[in-house]
């Protein structure tokens, strides 16, 4: 009986000493691939941090240092910032950037999310028809616009205010879709629930809709935060006072005018990058979830 | 309005509307079913007590989007018919489609136009292989997922005259830093924005870096949603690493690679920053964007009725590739 018992158990400790070491084994190869693949990661994610760590470096540099391209700074100095905050045409540009995109966003959610609202809640006539009417204006590109809203502006005399660079990029097409996404996802027994206690619309939407819609609003504030500080073409249009400029018209126009001061350019372009950069690593979160659920794209 | 249809004219419809007042205050929000015609009910009937509100939530998006928008269009689009000049007022005179004649056998029109689309060829493969690569290795790491997230997508955000203004450094003759690489590298010096040959590879590069992050996480959102017992199952049959990423990964990704692709096209064929501050279309013409072409015949040469004729080509592009988004999309969101 003990000699029966005992061989199977002998096989079975050999057997399960083998698979450990299979296993082992297989873990080790899975491990090692892992940790090459994160280790080629690292090396691009290092590679892609170059360019920005460069323009930094740069930075700090004296002008005159500039022509010795190391990563090794002789002399460190915030001279090229001093500079450009002295001068403070970029003062002026934060400004304007700062005012036309807070009113572009928030005048983007507000508007869009109205109409969403009504789109989603509202069975009035003509629903499909008004549907239909904004879809269109997701595929009509922005950039195509650019001269018979030039001449509009122009006719009314709003070149050169900010309300030239803030009023055509309120109405975004493509909000109004995220908008009505989220709220078709949310349950409807909330409102009914609202409408029974004797609700209107216009309290089921800012105070039943709107707060559950914190997702959605957010991320439709930053994109069009984020798109509408990036814009070049249309502001480089309406915008020709230095004083008024946003700062990527005004990167963009003064770009030659520093010649061989390298180190101011880059103080520039790091000036002109910080505000974004917040955003970034405050929304990050934000950010990311939202491409992931809508696609957006600038 | 469905009393005016019962009756002839707004006018004799006028007293039969107003009859039920007496006994309904708001006639235009609670009217009978009854009165509907079956036309409007079949598409939407519409309830009762909506009408008026939604009119109202529309009415800033929808004025905006009419004064900014579709007026615009429509602006242009009557413009391109006319000899429009900017520094004129009023449409000037009637051209038929003397614009588009001339827009369609201009050599400048057409090289503009290929600038875009090659440039759009040049980007979109390492753009969608290169994001969908760092996304797979990115999945692999455990920790440290935003130090990747942070040195790929930071640069997304950035303004393009941030971009531009790092790498005309970087591509600087002699001083800059890539310049210094590649003679190190031991290529003859190269002058990356000054060669036409290849200021257009250059812009491309820079757009890689400036836009990779985007394509990025669309694949890392893309990546989590393969069910992780597709995997388990798999290595438990054997399969390994490459396997897995062959035969599950690429295949399961299909849709979002869709995605990305026709994003990337529609993105791709907008471009106009990084050339305009970059190369401002030079050398010699070799980099200008098809938005540049119009730019440029419309504000600096004034021709504002030829440049919208130039863009309502350029938009009849864009419209063919965001007609495949729209299939797409539609595909995804059944009322879209």
């Amino acid at each position: 009986m003990t000699a029966i018992a005992d061989k199977p158990a002998a096989d079975r400790e050999l057997s399960a000493e083998q698979a450990r070491r299979y296993a082992t084994s297989a873990d080790r190869r899975l491990k090692l691939f892992n940790r090459t693949c994160i280790g080629v990661l690292i090396a691009f994610a290092l590679l892609w941090l170059v360019p920005l760590a460069w323009a930094v470096d740069t930075s700090l540099k004296p002008n005159g240092e500039t022509t010795n391209p190391t990563w090794k700074i002789m002399e460190p100095t915030l001279a090229s910032y001093r500079t450009l905050l002295d001068q403070g045409d970029i003062i002026n540009w934060y400004a304007a950037s700062i005012i036309t995109s807070t009113l572009s966003a928030l005048g983007t959610v507000v508007t869009a999310s109205l109409a969403a609202f009504a789109l989603s809640r509202m069975r009035f006539r003509y629903r499909w028809l008004v549907f239909w009417f904004v879809l269109i204006g997701i595929m009509i590109p922005n950039q195509v616009l650019i001269v018979p809203q030039f001449r509009e502006l122009a006719a009314v005399n709003l070149l050169n205010t900010y309300w030239a660079v803030i009023l055509p990029q309120i109405p975004t097409a493509i909000a109004v879709f995220i908008f009505k996404q989220f709220f078709d996802g949310l349950p409807k027994d909330l409102d009914e629930a609202a409408r029974i206690d004797g609700a209107g619309f216009w309290r089921i939407y800012s105070r039943v809709v709107m707060p559950l819609a914190r997702p959605a609003v957010s991320a439709v504030a930053i994109f069009t935060f984020v798109w509408s500080w990036n814009a070049l073409l249309w502001p480089l249009l309406v915008l020709t006072n230095p004083k008024l400029m946003t700062i990527p018209v005004g990167l963009a126009t003064v770009q030659g005018t520093y010649g061989v001061r390298y180190a101011d350019t880059m103080a520039s372009a790091i000036l002109g990058a910080i505000p974004l950069v917040l955003v970034f690593l405050l929304f990050q979160r934000r950010i990311v979830e939202g491409i992931a659920g809508t696609g957006l794209k600038g | 309005m469905a009393s005016t249809e019962t009756t002839g004219t707004a006018g004799i419809a006028r007293p039969e509307r107003a009859a039920p007042t007496t006994t309904q205050p708001t006639l235009d929000d609670t009217r009978p079913p009854a009165h509907r015609t079956a036309m409007t009910v079949e598409r939407d009937a519409g309830l009762p007590g909506h009408g008026r509100p939604a009119m109202l939530f529309l009415a800033p998006f929808v004025v905006l989007y009419v004064l900014f928008i579709i007026g615009p269009a429509i602006y242009g689009l009557v413009m391109s018919f006319f000899d429009t000049s900017l520094v004129k007022s009023g449409l000037g005179d009637f051209a038929g489609l003397s614009n588009y004649a001339e827009a369609i056998s201009s050599r400048d029109f057409w090289s503009s136009l290929w600038h875009t689309i090659w440039f759009t060829i040049l980007t979109t493969p390492p753009l969608v292989i290169v994001s969908f690569f760092f996304a797979l290795l990115a999945e692999r790491a455990r920790r440290a997922r935003w130090f990747f997230r942070l040195a790929f997508f930071l640069p997304y955000v950035l303004p393009s005259a941030v971009v531009a203004l790092i790498w005309i450094w970087l591509y600087t003759p002699v001083l800059g830093l890539f310049t210094r690489w590649a003679v190190k590298l031991g290529f003859t010096e190269p002058n990356w924005l000054g060669d036409p040959n290849l200021a257009m590879f250059s812009l491309a590069l820079t757009t890689l870096w400036w836009t990779l992050g985007f394509n990025f996480v669309l694949y890392l959102a893309g990546l989590q949603d393969i069910p992780r017992d597709l995997y388990e199952a798999s290595s438990i049959d054997g399969a390994g690493p490459w396997q897995q990423i062959w035969r599950i990964t690429v295949p399961m990704l299909r849709r979002t690679t869709m995605l990305v692709v026709v994003l990337q096209v529609i993105a791709s064929l907008k471009v106009f920053d990084q050339m305009y501050i970059m190369t401002q279309g030079g050398p010699n013409f070799a980099t200008r964007s098809a938005l540049q072409y119009i730019y440029d015949v419309g504000f600096t040469d004034f021709r504002t009725g030829y440049a919208a004729a130039a863009s309502t080509l350029f938009f009849l592009v864009v419209l063919a590739v965001s007609a495949v988004w729209l299939v797409l999309a539609r595909r995804q969101e059944p009322e879209l």
